[in-house]
């Protein structure tokens, strides 16, 4: 049982206030991703879990217990730390019994527990090297290690994959992953890499100049973002963002406005102050049509090529630039003119103050 | 290389510290208590305690009472027996007929000092900087063995004051080695230590010979730090030697040379223990130092005056104290300009 | 020797002779001549008896005059090589000497007196280490005492210089608190404050603690050293932070953090620091001169300086003392050199 609930946590370096009124509620077993740019306060929010740092108001529990002032030590939490901050003058065995040995724990228990992990992790072979003498996989094997030997309530994790390079960052979230699965144990993770967030997260915590922007499942963070700054966030290539104005269409339905000419209607009713949104679609859902039977028509810019699909950068005439991902092999080459067709299923709108607006 | 130097040094170090490891664990326990009280940020005054401890009652609290010291007068050591007397006692040093004969003032000891130390300084510092600085040329050069003529010049620094003054005294003696040169080239021999002028000379080039190497080490890092193109560049130009040292190395070792200026000076006004050995002060009064004349006044002496040398060691601060400032802001200046570059 | 002479002489660029280069090998081998010469003269004179100490000028050798025991005389006699007018030469023991003439026997055939104008003789002698020089200042001396007296100081202050120094700049560059800084000023201020300005008032506190002749007295005042502080705190900014978090992760208290992760990692500036300040520990002279008064708790250094003040120097124990004195610091020299030059030139503290 580990559940971690925070309450209008909040901390100032200062006068500067650096996260503000942070209320989570982290579900026991859950791996739960906080993410958001940098310098935004996932790295602060995560020492004020640990304990390694205090909020300056707000208060943080485990499992209903109150703990704002419990130092670290004493919280049964473990945590993986970016640069590994292994002890670089001891060995692998007794970087992973340090911790155990302040716990006091019996000797055999110790050497069982490092036996556990060092299986688990693969790393048995090393066990009696030292941390420099290890490559950056291996090191990032032994600290996690180092935290599972601990049987921690939690994990914290930060920016854990940042030091390695593309390949193996993949394979060793793949194998996160599947450690999750197995100890089922309470991870909070911190990446600024939205793909790492939507691959491991059962739910992310968008975090934007110390605020949760939204909280949710990959998909539901994917699907509805709660606002611009989401939208802009989750996804690869970026949703395009393009200022549309809105005015009521036939029955039931809206019609929107691209570049004060071209435009379409939409099902249901838009409730627009002035008629100023924007409006958000992801590049999958634009497809390319032939001149004249698309929304709106476009110059090529670049393409490309990936194989399995094509980006292509288009300029409209109004000078917005938008992104369309066709699946497969097109053959268009910059320069061309297009006409872009919108999915208008999956379109998102949002008022002038970023919040998203709801179609009904 | 520097990884596995440094690896060899840490292991070193834990193999020093293993058997004192058990230490660690006795401490633990009732330091782990009070950590529950004062807050894992609460331990650095504990940390701090012992040498702040020391330096308090050792350093600063002697400086302090320093200052009341030289406010009070008689024979007596601790401060309440002694009598109030006010400025007095820097009265006493600055009664002067003339500044600049001593035999004119009260303390004429004062003031043969500070002209000694004054004129130490000057000569001294010059010729420090000076050999130093002709050293650290030399061992900048594509020398084979650079570690080794290092080595030859720093030896000195290591020795300690009394030896060194032994050394000397040894040397310079009537019947030394100096003297048996002098002899063996067809002059005179010289009691070196017994006339006044080369006793004044001897105590400054003994100074010299102890420290330079330690000055020359310096100025040589900061050659060392000077870009190998800019001497390339110049070469290319075919700038003679002279013209590069002028316009290049001395132009970029003038921070580090500010440097050793500075703490030669500072050490310098504090001279003592290697003249102490080497000529005690004498012949007369010829080399009798600020730093002497405050141990005799104080502590020496038959008519012990603390007051008194308490005052003159305050004066003495003063001068140090503008030394220091200076040393400081230069530091500064250059760890500044480090950033920028 | 040619090779040794062309490795040492090689010079950059190539061809000929450049003034500069003339000049750096007067002033290297110079520098080999002025800075080892007068401790090499002296460490060679520790070698010789009185007798030779006394003579100018001076061998080079270490030579002592022979002596016999010669039948019909209570002490030993000194021989002498006589010159004969015949131009050969024999060896004589001289009984006295009157004027420019000397009373001698031949040792073969005692009871014949023979004198010889001094001139025509010159004393028979032969090299001889006199290392009684050596062994007499641990017998007849207190030289034994003062060795010990310096070894405890030395290694004490060091001890604890290391511990408190290391525990504060743990505090200074490891933690945030309020008056950090100031401390940080305070710790800069004493770097103004040397021992000389505070000669008179740390001497009556010394006392008050009632710490006057004892080696402790000594030891104190010196372990709060500025510079140890500041240079291991530099080291210590270097460690990264997360270091410190993971420890505390891992239920370290803060002791322990101190003393399993920082010192372990510490230790290159640590020995740098230990080298320095047994040197300045070994080689302190003004303050243990004013603190000890007993020959009992002197010093190597107080101890050698009382001797070498005393009316009849006798120099020849001086000069074997001084040596031994010397011992440790050359030796720290020969096998440390490179540390403490790089530490010198990284920090430039002394
Ligand atoms: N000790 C501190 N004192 C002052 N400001 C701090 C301190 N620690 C962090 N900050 C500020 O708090 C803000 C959040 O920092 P934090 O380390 O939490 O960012 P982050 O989201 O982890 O960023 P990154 O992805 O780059 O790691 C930053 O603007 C940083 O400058
Ligand atoms: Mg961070």
């Amino acid at each position: 049982m580990s559940q971690i609930t925070l309450t209008d946590v909040s901390r100032a370096f200062g006068k500067i206030g650096v996260l503000h009124d942070i209320n989570l509620d982290i579900l026991d077993g859950e791996l739960i991703v906080f993410v958001g740019p940098s310098g935004c306060g996932k790295s602060t929010l995560l020492r004020l879990i640990a304990g390694l740092d205090r909020p300056t108001g707000g208060a943080i529990a485990i499992d209903g217990k109150d703990v704002t002032t419990v130092p670290a030590a004493d919280r049964g939490l473990a945590m993986v730390f970016q640069s590994y901050a292994l002890y670089p003058h001891m060995s692998v065995r007794q970087n992973l019994a340090f911790g155990l040995e302040n716990a006091r724990m019996a000797r055999a228990e110790i050497d069982a527990r490092i036996a556990e992990a060092a299986r688990m992790l693969e790393i048995a072979p090393y066990l009696d090297r030292r941390p420099g003498q290890l490559s950056g996989g291996q090191r990032q094997r032994v600290a996690i290690g180092r935290a599972i030997v601990r049987n921690p309530t939690a994990f914290l994790l930060d920016e854990p994959l940042s030091n390695l390079d593309a390949e193996l960052r993949i394979s060793t979230r793949a194998e996160l992953a599947a450690l999750h699965e197995r100890l089922s144990a309470t991870m909070v993770y911190v990446t600024h890499d939205q793909i790492e967030a939507m691959t491991l997260a059962d739910r992310i915590v968008v975090l934007r100049a110390g605020r949760i922007e939204q909280i949710g499942t990959p998909l539901e963070l994917y699907n509805h973002p709660a606002n611009l700054f989401v939208a802009g966030f989750i996804g690869a290539p970026r949703m395009n963002l393009l200022p549309v104005k809105v005015a009521a269409g036939g029955t039931g339905r809206s019609s929107l406005t691209l570049d004060g000419s071209a435009g379409f209607e939409i099902d249901g009713i838009v409730s627009a102050t002035n008629g100023d949104v924007t409006l958000g679609l992801r590049p999958h859902h634009i497809s390319l049509a032939d001149a004249g039977k698309g929304d709106i028509a476009a110059r090529v810019a670049l393409v490309e090529a990936l194989g399995s699909e094509t980006i292509v950068h288009t300029r409209t005439s109004g000078g917005q630039t938008m992104l369309a991902v066709v699946a497969g092999q097109y053959p268009v080459a910059s320069g061309d003119t297009v006409d872009l067709k919108f999915d208008t299923s999956h379109l998102h709108l949002f008022d002038d103050t970023g919040v998203r607006i709801a179609v009904s | 290389m520097g990884d596995v130097r440094n690896g060899i040094a840490t292991r070193a170090g834990a193999m020093i510290l293993a058997p004192v490891g058990w230490l660690a664990n006795v401490f633990d326990a009732p330091l782990r208590m009070l950590q529950r009280r004062t807050g894992s940020n609460g331990m650095a005054v504990f940390f701090l305690a012992p040498n702040m401890l020391v330096f308090g009652i050792f350093v600063l609290f002697p400086l302090v009472i320093n200052i009341l010291y030289s406010m009070t007068g008689g024979g007596a050591l601790f401060l309440g027996d002694r009598t109030f007397v006010g400025a007095d006692q820097y009265g006493r040093l600055f009664s002067c007929g003339s500044y600049l004969d001593p035999k004119s003032c009260t303390e004429d000891l004062f003031w043969i000092a500070v002209w000694n130390t004054l004129a130490f300084v000057v000569l001294q510092v010059a010729m420090m900087v000076a050999v130093a600085l002709v050293t650290a040329l030399v061992l900048n050069r594509e020398l084979r063995a650079r570690s080794f003529w290092r080595a030859v010049f720093f030896f000195p620094v290591l020795l300690s004051p009394v030896v060194v003054g032994l050394i000397w005294r040894w040397i310079l003696q009537r019947q030394g080695l100096l003297n048996l040169m002098v002899f063996e080239a067809g002059g005179t021999p010289v009691n070196w230590l017994v006339e006044r002028n080369w006793a004044f000379t001897a105590t400054i080039m003994v100074s010299v010979w102890a420290h330079v190497g330690f000055y020359a080490l310096i100025l040589l890092a900061g050659l060392q730090a000077i870009p190998k193109d800019l001497y390339e560049a110049a070469e290319m130009d075919g700038t003679r030697p002279l013209r590069v040292f002028w316009r290049i190395t001395l132009p970029l070792l003038a921070p580090n040379l500010l440097v050793v200026l500075v703490l030669t000076l500072i050490r310098a006004v504090q001279i003592f223990d290697e003249v102490y050995v080497l000529t005690g002060g004498g012949p007369g009064t010829s080399t009798l130092f600020l730093t002497q004349y405050i141990y005799e006044v104080g502590f020496a002496s038959m008519l012990r005056n603390p007051g008194l040398a308490s005052a003159a060691s305050i004066l003495m601060g003063a001068v140090l104290v503008v030394l220091t400032l200076i040393q400081l802001g230069i530091a500064r200046r250059n760890e500044q300009r480090g950033k920028m570059r | 020797m040619s090779r040794v002479a062309e490795f040492l002489f090689r010079r950059r660029g190539g061809a000929g002779w450049h003034w500069t280069d003339v000049f750096t090998w007067f002033w290297l081998i110079g520098g080999l001549i002025v800075m080892f010469g007068p401790a090499l003269w002296l460490v060679n004179s520790s070698f010789k008896t009185p007798a030779a100490l006394a003579e100018f000028p001076p061998t080079v050798l270490p030579y002592v005059t022979a002596e016999a025991i010669v039948e019909g005389y209570e002490e030993p006699l000194q021989l002498f090589e006589v010159r004969n007018d015949d131009g050969s030469v024999r060896v004589l023991a001289e009984v006295r000497r009157l004027g420019t003439v000397a009373q001698m026997v031949d040792p073969a055939n005692p009871g014949e007196i023979i004198r010889v104008n001094i001139q025509n003789r010159t004393p028979k002698r032969s090299i001889a280490f006199a290392l009684d020089n050596y062994v007499q200042p641990f017998l007849a001396f207190d030289f034994f005492l003062y060795l010990r007296n310096s070894v405890f100081v030395t290694v004490v202050a060091t001890l604890i210089t290391l511990l408190t120094n290391s525990m504060a700049a743990f505090a200074l560059s490891k933690y945030n608190f309020r008056g950090r800084s100031a401390v940080m000023m305070l710790i800069v201020a004493t770097l103004m404050v040397p021992l000389s300005v505070i000669l008179v008032p740390l001497y009556s506190v010394i006392s008050a603690m009632g710490l006057f002749n004892s080696l402790w007295g000594v030891i104190l005042p010196t372990v709060a050293t500025p510079t140890g502080v500041f240079m291991l705190r530099q080291y210590m900014l270097t460690i990264p932070d997360e270091l410190i978090e993971a420890a505390r992760m891992d239920k370290a208290s803060e002791w322990q953090i101190y003393w399993r992760i920082i010192l372990p990692l510490t230790a290159p500036a640590l020995a740098v620091l230990a080298i320095f300040s047994v040197v300045w520990r070994w080689n302190d002279f003004l303050w243990p001169l004013i603190v000890l008064s007993r020959k009992e708790v002197y010093t190597l250094q107080v101890g050698l300086n009382t001797y070498a003040g005393e009316l009849n120097v006798q120099w020849h124990y001086i000069l074997a003392m001084t040596v031994v004195t010397m011992i440790p610091v050359v030796l720290v020299f020969i096998f440390l050199q490179r540390f403490i030059t790089t530490g010198i030139a990284g920090s430039g503290l002394k």
